[in-house]
């Protein structure tokens, strides 16, 4: 295929016009010694159909698409209404770029501003930014924030955030000199509350806890974020799951000075790992710290209502190396079809949503645990993700349910060699009664070794 | 045109959208024992459906697009986005699958991954690459943390990063973000990195240079070879901003300059959609020296499957969530297909040809500060409508008024006044005469009738928009007790 536009009559006259005799002639500044002899070593040109017959024979080679799924942990799956991917696949929403010029970008605009308004409205925080690439890389800028606040030397980093999000802060601070030290997790799978307290002193910048956690266990937000403040530092709050705020109380409502977290529950298709959508928040206060994009309020020279990105010399553009964050493309599109699924299911729709998944998952949880030789890991109250834990390890247990056509939970083994008898399952409201009992009847074959 | 207010300026109680099926199994009353919850989403929105497509359709509507106009935002590459890419992304086993599913499950997509990787070595002449960065910016900053890792793994930590006063505003950002501080290079009057100043500059506490080639002018630094020798000799690295690969591609390639590693925008050059601002995906490619510290994991083929490896001790470690934005590797992987060796030389040839065609037109009309040959961008600036008070802001606004998005203003630096225009392969003579014509009546009217540029756009679904009043009264969400600033007045 070919998506130049020039006809062999127009690339003639330009070349006059620019009063040369051959497209070699542009390319002059290319040293000869560095200039390809050859054409790259790239397969010939497929045509549309071609194309697509190539990436079906590609598709081909994935199996089990279409099993029964229990896969949570930071990748849920939810229903996506159709007017999600109708809407957000108009051209004039999938083919312009940032809007620089806000009077010829006002679609995307409000809709950044609605879709920061909605963030806003579930955290419970004041302002809330365009978006961040994804959730492990929202909770790494969380922490460089809290750190350009308060300028403490260290974090404390609850070990129940998800394992990708703590390795990624890792990676996002190790070369910025900031400490993070680690809070394990109690048996009941909360944070240990009372070693938080104990490490909590004026040299912390910021606790950084995540709920519902990795293992599925809802925190005690308000006392985490008590336990900061006692000793001026600021309470992050970390979200994988947001379809939980439906339901549970808005972190800013407990305390938490940032909010951050992974949007992909709110219409993003699982697509196999990204792309996703971060998403922060913040109290007012600390507006001039906070990263990313910003779509604000302002008017024309008719006094009409309009939106523009504002406060720009917080980013890269304006401010270079003293920038808030390097961020300039995000995820504004998934932002738009997140906007979409939020605005369609509505105030009473993303209520029954999560009410939906708490009550199925602690149904599943509740039937799993009456198998012999399955139990329930953590006491903790659960949001729609539970740990069971097996007699024996759980990729037997999964490889016993794959042949029954099912994708059990996720083996933690492959993250705690502690825990390689334990699963994290999840479930939503794409999980009917059926298909949740089917899970039940599959395990109670597998513990029987059938 | 109809304008749409704020969707919760619409909503109302007992409007509804969409609807759950009911709760198939028994209400537990008791979950929630002990555990903080809310009654509701205090101004959450309530709107039927028919609003919801309208509301959408309507805003969609006051958005210039590339599907719509012509798009010469300069170093963004905007290039027409191919549908057929959008269908394929679609396909189930790529957007469906959760990316927990064993490796087994899924060797098609671990394959496509593969091969992106594999030709996007190919077209970038390096020895590797991870598909992991999620934008430009953050390729950037893990390039530059590779280099980190392999510099203090030789037991050589340096401080340093040497960054061209032409460059993007994300090196600088990027380079700090990793722990570096930045001493910037000067330009020589040809716009190119001054030889003698880096010469000068380099030292055994610099880490590396960013450089961008071609630059930010659209000009190539002819002599990146000599540079790459002199940031080698004091033992730095060489990192190369490649947000310009649509002048290069199947021209020459950045692993033949010298270059130790480098960044690519599947967005720009890979004609994947920009989506209003993402997303995009930013490939980091690199050297054999580099990579060990490859960020995890790895995609290996073991036997005739392929795998994924986190055992690599060296690694820098995880910079995202699960594997890169997956859908956007699938799109430009199709991109590359579809054209072949021949259609990516294409691009090149044309996107320099648009380009030098656009400048050829203008240059009586707009100051070209640097007359160095430049390739698939041209750097124009205000300078002869300053004379009249016109400034480029105003020349951009009023490029609306024609149907063209505006070209990129913000950078470079070098040039006051900028007006950066890169037209990108895929246009037509027609668009770009249309944009040639607009330019060429602003030019005139910025002498005849000023006012007429200070006051655009006119025909936008806004006016021009107060950016100060944004900034010092800063309204960033909607509260049910704001009223329109209209009232304010």
């Amino acid at each position: 295929m070919s998506y130049i536009s020039l006809s062999d009559k127009d690339k003639k006259d330009m070349l006059k016009r620019i009063g040369l005799s051959s497209l070699k002639e542009l390319f002059l500044t290319i040293p000869e010694d560095i200039k390809l002899k050859e054409d790259l070593n790239i397969p010939d040109a497929k045509t549309e159909s071609e194309l697509i017959s190539y990436f079906e024979s590609l598709n081909a080679k994935n199996k089990g698409t279409d099993l029964l799924s229990f896969l949570g942990g930071g990748a849920y799956p939810h229903i996506i209404p159709t007017l999600v991917d109708y809407l957000s696949s108009r051209g004039e929403f999938i083919s312009p770029y940032t809007p620089y010029q806000a009077e010829v970008s006002q679609g995307t605009l409000q809709i950044i501003f609605e879709f920061q308004t909605l963030i806003c409205q579930l955290t419970g925080m004041d302002i809330a930014n365009a978006s961040l690439y994804e959730g492990a890389s929202g909770a790494a800028e969380a922490v460089l924030m809290a750190h350009r606040l308060k300028r403490k030397p260290k974090v404390l980093l609850a070990g129940s955030v998800h394992p990708q999000y703590i390795e990624v802060i890792n990676t996002y601070t190790k070369n910025l000199g900031i400490r993070v030290e680690g809070v394990r997790y109690s048996d009941d799978g909360s944070v240990d509350i009372d070693e938080l307290d104990e490490k909590m002193d004026d040299q912390t910048s910021a606790v950084i806890a995540q709920s519902p956690n990795f293992f599925g266990v809802i925190e005690d937000l308000e006392r985490i974020s008590g336990i900061a403040h006692k000793k001026d530092g600021l309470s992050v709050v970390v979200i994988s799951e947001p379809v939980s705020l439906g339901i549970l109380e808005a972190p800013g409502s407990l305390g938490a000075d940032i909010v951050t977290g992974e949007a992909q529950s709110f219409g993003i298709p699982l697509s196999y790992g990204g792309p996703y959508l971060g998403f922060m928040a913040c109290n007012e206060e600390f507006i001039r710290q906070f990263p990313g994009r910003i779509s604000g309020e302002t008017v024309d020279v008719e006094g009409q209502r309009g939106y523009v990105l504002t406060l720009s010399t917080r980013e890269q553009h304006i401010r270079r190396e003293r920038a808030t964050s390097n961020i300039c493309t995000n995820q504004a599109l998934c932002a738009l079809r997140a906007t979409v699924f939020l605005e369609t299911l509505g105030k009473e729709g993303i209520r029954e949503l999560a009410f939906q998944n708490i009550q199925k998952a602690n149904y599943a949880l509740e039937e799993c645990g009456k198998i012999d030789g399955v139990q329930k890991k953590f006491l903790g109250a659960v949001f729609n993700e539970f740990v069971l834990e097996f007699d024996k390890p759980a990729d037997v247990v999964n490889r016993s349910l794959l042949e029954k056509g099912i994708i059990g939970g996720l083996d933690l083994g492959l993250f705690f060699p502690k825990f390689k008898n334990c699963a994290l399952f999840c479930v939503t409201e794409t999980h009917t009664k059926d298909k949740i009992d089917l899970l039940v009847k599959g395990m109670e074959e597998a513990m029987q070794g059938r | 045109m109809i304008r749409e207010p704020l969707i919760f300026e619409i909503s109302d109680k007992g409007k509804k959208a969409y609807r759950l099926p009911e709760l198939d199994i028994p209400v537990n009353g008791d979950i929630l024992e002990g555990i903080r919850t809310r009654t509701e989403v205090e101004g959450f929105p309530q709107v039927a459906e028919i609003e919801v497509v309208r509301h959408f359709t309507r805003l969609s509507r006051a958005n210039f697009c590339i599907d719509v106009c012509f798009y010469p935002l300069g170093s963004c590459t905007m290039k027409y986005n191919p549908k057929v890419n959008e269908k394929i992304a679609s396909f189930s086993g790529f957007s469906q699958v959760h990316p927990f599913v064993p490796p087994e499950f899924v060797q098609g997509n671990l394959e496509i991954i593969k091969k992106a990787e594999d030709y996007l070595c190919e077209i970038t002449g390096m020895d590797a690459i991870t598909l992991q960065p999620s934008a430009g910016a953050q390729g950037e900053l893990v390039g530059m943390m590779l280099i980190r890792a392999c510099l203090e793994d030789r037991g050589d930590p340096r401080k340093i990063v040497l960054i061209p006063d032409s460059a993007h505003g994300t090196n600088p950002s990027s380079a700090h973000l990793c722990g570096y501080s930045v001493q910037e290079i000067k330009s020589n009057a040809e716009g190119t990195v001054d030889i003698e100043d880096l010469a000068r500059t380099m030292s055994d506490d610099v880490a590396a240079l960013m450089v961008t080639n071609p630059n930010t002018l659209g000009v190539f630094e002819t002599d990146i070879q000599k540079i790459c020798e002199i940031v080698h000799s004091k033992g730095g690295l060489v990192y190369m901003d490649g947000a310009n690969m649509n002048a290069l591609v199947g021209e020459c390639r950045p692993g033949d300059m010298g270059v130790d590693v480098m960044h690519l925008n599947l967005h720009k050059t890979f004609s994947t959609p920009h989506g209003g601002g993402g997303p995009g995906a930013g490939p980091v490619g690199i050297k054999k020296i580099l990579e060990p510290y490859l960020p995890v994991p790895i995609i290996e083929r073991e036997a005739d499957v392929l795998v994924l490896d986190f055992d690599r001790p060296k690694s820098i470690g995880r910079v995202r969530s699960f594997y890169g934005n997956f859908l956007v590797i699938v799109k430009a992987l199709a991109y590359i297909l579809s054209l072949g060796a021949s259609g990516l030389r294409e691009v090149s040839e044309i996107a320099v040809l648009n380009s030098n065609y656009i400048r050829k037109s203008l240059e009586a009309d707009y100051y070209l500060k640097y007359k160095t040959p430049t390739l698939h961008e041209c750097v124009f600036s205000d300078k002869y409508q300053k004379e009249y008070g016109i400034q480029n802001i105003d020349i951009a606004k009023r490029l609306i008024d024609y149907g063209v998005h505006p070209p990129t203003m913000s950078f470079p630096l070098i040039v006051a006044g900028a007006l950066m225009i890169e037209p990108t392969e895929t246009e037509s003579k027609r668009d770009l005469d249309l944009f040639i014509d607009a330019m060429k009546k602003i030019a005139r009217e910025a002498r005849e009738d000023p006012e007429l540029l200070k006051q655009a756009p006119h025909s936008s679904y806004v006016r021009r928009l107060n950016e100060t009043q944004a900034a010092r009264d800063p309204i960033l969400r909607w509260r049910p007790e704001e009223k329109d600033l209209t009232e304010k007045k």
